[in-house]
């Protein structure tokens, strides 16, 4: 297996609460990989250290390194707002900004320099479309983002994070605060989205990394417990915690 | 009355819903209280006054007669110290505020600093009046000048100018920083491009509602040395200048009847300003806040 991202030997420190311990793990490009385990394992934490959402936090402290097609996404030759261009990230509580629609897609293309008018109207428009939300709001792409529902404030949400064009995509928990329906459309949408973008989803929901993932891993406590392929995983759990897990003994 | 509620239950009920209803006269008494007291002020300010809304207040200066006597030099003075202090004081006020929110570690000293803003918010305002009759009239020689006045307001509202800004951009959720963040944004463009066009509204209204304080602020020009009988318009930020509240005072203290009249219009011409001020404070919120 062909790894975009290596994580190797990862440990991460609130102060003193270790909140990761020993990671490692490989993803593979151009696909979808899901985090799974009970809550407080450390899943939104191993996530936010892909996109270094985590140096943000006051007296975190992390060892081991964490590679990005071969570069090592600590060091002093990646800026982290490059890393973050390339590295896009959907929150679980849809977070669009008090702007239009427009707006908040060209938002990441304008931070980056880009100001002409007709370059901003393909990108929005490309990436509404990627989001599958186009349809939708081509009408009103003026109207302010609060107006949309839970569901298509999420899908703006992604689409705000394809317009910088970045290779990865984080998701945690993106449709925990959805409706069903909603939930599906993102669902789907993922499907779309794996044969370009490589997608790593913290998800609660068992049922959710089955449907849509190609692989899974399982942390417990900080611990990467199991990281198989889904259908491996599911099926026929190497370690007896993933089936404990899996099979809704705990959790 | 079935078998599961007993008349102990029902009489408890009826205790509870008598002091229910007391409580509920007595905060009705609470809030009349207020409105009955602004109402009877500008009743009795109206009929004092309401004949000397006329022409002449606007477009006279002060004489010694009262039937000639207008405050055209106080409302320009008032209007130009306004349009001076608000641009001055929101930089630096809005500046201090991202400072502090935005920049500043969470230490011992911007506790401390944190601490000495609060308690400045409070001083008494005489008490700027001497700093800046000591800054801005003596050391940086200004005179008795609209620019020391202006810059003695602008220190004055500033503390609450901070202050209200930083509760502004407290209120900003983090999670529109996040949003911003993990798009590759620094910093400033987090700040610039996504905290601050939400917590404007918030700064706008705390800019406006000092700045109409400010309007009313009579002791720290007496100390700075704003004068009451000025029959020019200030050309020059070193000019001499006078304020309404002053001017009203002024009127006040004199001992014939047509001056407290004249006093009266003078506090409507300021109510409505504060009015109008308040209500600009208010769409522009709305405005700022059609996106949000
Ligand atoms: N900002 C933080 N400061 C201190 N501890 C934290 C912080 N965020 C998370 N933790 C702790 O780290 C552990 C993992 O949290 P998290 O990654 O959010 O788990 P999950 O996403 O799997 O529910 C938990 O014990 C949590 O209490
Ligand atoms: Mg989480």
């Amino acid at each position: 297996m062909e790894a975009l991202i290596e994580i190797n030997e990862l440990n991460l420190y609130y102060g003193e609460v270790r909140a990761l311990r020993n990671v490692t793990l490989g993803i593979p490009e151009r696909s979808i990989t899901a985090f799974i385990g009970p809550s407080g394992c450390g899943k939104s934490t191993l996530l936010r250290t892909l996109n270094r959402m985590n140096d943000m936090i006051p007296g975190t402290r992390i060892d081991g390194s964490i590679k990005i097609a071969g570069t090592d996404i600590y060091s002093n030759q990646v800026d982290v707002e490059t890393l973050r261009k390339r590295v896009g990230m959907v929150f679980q509580q849809p977070n669009p900004f008090p702007k239009s629609i427009y707006d908040n897609v060209a938002y990441g293309p304008r931070l980056h320099g880009i100001r002409d008018r007709k370059k901003l109207d393909e990108i929005v428009e490309a990436s509404l479309r990627s989001a599958v939300l186009w349809n939708e709001v081509q009408h009103h792409l003026k109207r302010s983002a609060f107006g949309l529902s839970g569901g298509q404030q999420q899908r703006l949400c992604i689409a705000r994070a394809l317009a910088v064009e970045p290779d990865i995509l984080l998701m945690d928990e993106a449709t925990s605060a959805l409706d069903p329906i909603s939930t599906l459309k993102i669902e789907e949408l993922t499907q779309e989205l794996k044969d370009r973008y490589t997608i790593v989803m913290v998800t609660h929901n068992m049922q959710q990394a089955a449907r849509v993932s190609q692989r899974t891993a399982f942390f417990l406590n900080g611990e990467l417990i199991e990281c198989a392929e889904t259908q491996k995983l599911f099926a026929n759990p190497s370690n007896p915690r993933t089936e404990d897990y899996i099979s809704g003994r705990f959790g | 009355m079935n078998q599961w509620t007993t008349a102990d239950d029902h009489k408890r009920v009826l205790m509870r819903r008598r002091i229910d209803f007391m409580l509920r006269l007595l905060f009705l008494l609470c809030t009349s209280i207020g409105i009955v007291a602004l109402a009877v002020l500008i009743v009795s300010i109206v009929v004092d006054g309401f004949r000397y809304i006329r022409p002449e207040l606007f477009l006279n200066y002060p004489s010694r007669r009262a039937a000639q006597a207008g405050m055209k030099s106080a409302i320009v003075g008032s209007i130009y110290m306004l349009l001076m202090m608000a641009p001055i004081s929101f930089v630096f006020g809005v500046g201090a505020a991202i400072y502090l929110e935005e920049y500043a570690k969470k230490n011992r000293a911007t506790r401390f600093i944190q601490l000495n803003i609060s308690t400045l918010a409070g001083v008494p305002s005489i008490v700027y009046g001497i700093l800046g009759l000591t800054i801005f009239v003596r050391f940086f020689a200004l005179e008795r000048s609209l620019i020391s006045g202006t810059l003695t307001m602008t220190l004055l509202v500033l503390p609450v100018i901070i202050v209200s800004a930083q509760e502004a951009i407290k209120a900003v959720p983090k999670i529109r920083r996040d949003a911003s963040f993990a798009l590759g944004a620094d910093k400033w463009q987090t700040v610039s491009r996504a905290v601050l066009p939400s917590a404007m509204p918030g700064i706008l209204t705390g800019v406006i509602l000092a700045m109409s304080r400010a309007i009313g602020e009579t002791a720290p020009l007496v100390m700075i040395g704003a004068l009451t009988y000025i029959s020019f318009l200030p050309s020059s930020l070193k000019d001499s200048f006078s304020v309404m509240p002053i001017q009203i005072f002024n009127w006040i203290s004199r001992p014939q009847e047509e001056f407290h009249s004249l006093a009266a219009a003078g506090i409507m011409v300021l109510l409505a300003l504060l009015l109008l001020m308040n209500f600009s404070a208010i769409l522009l919120r709305n405005k700022f806040q059609k996106h949000i």
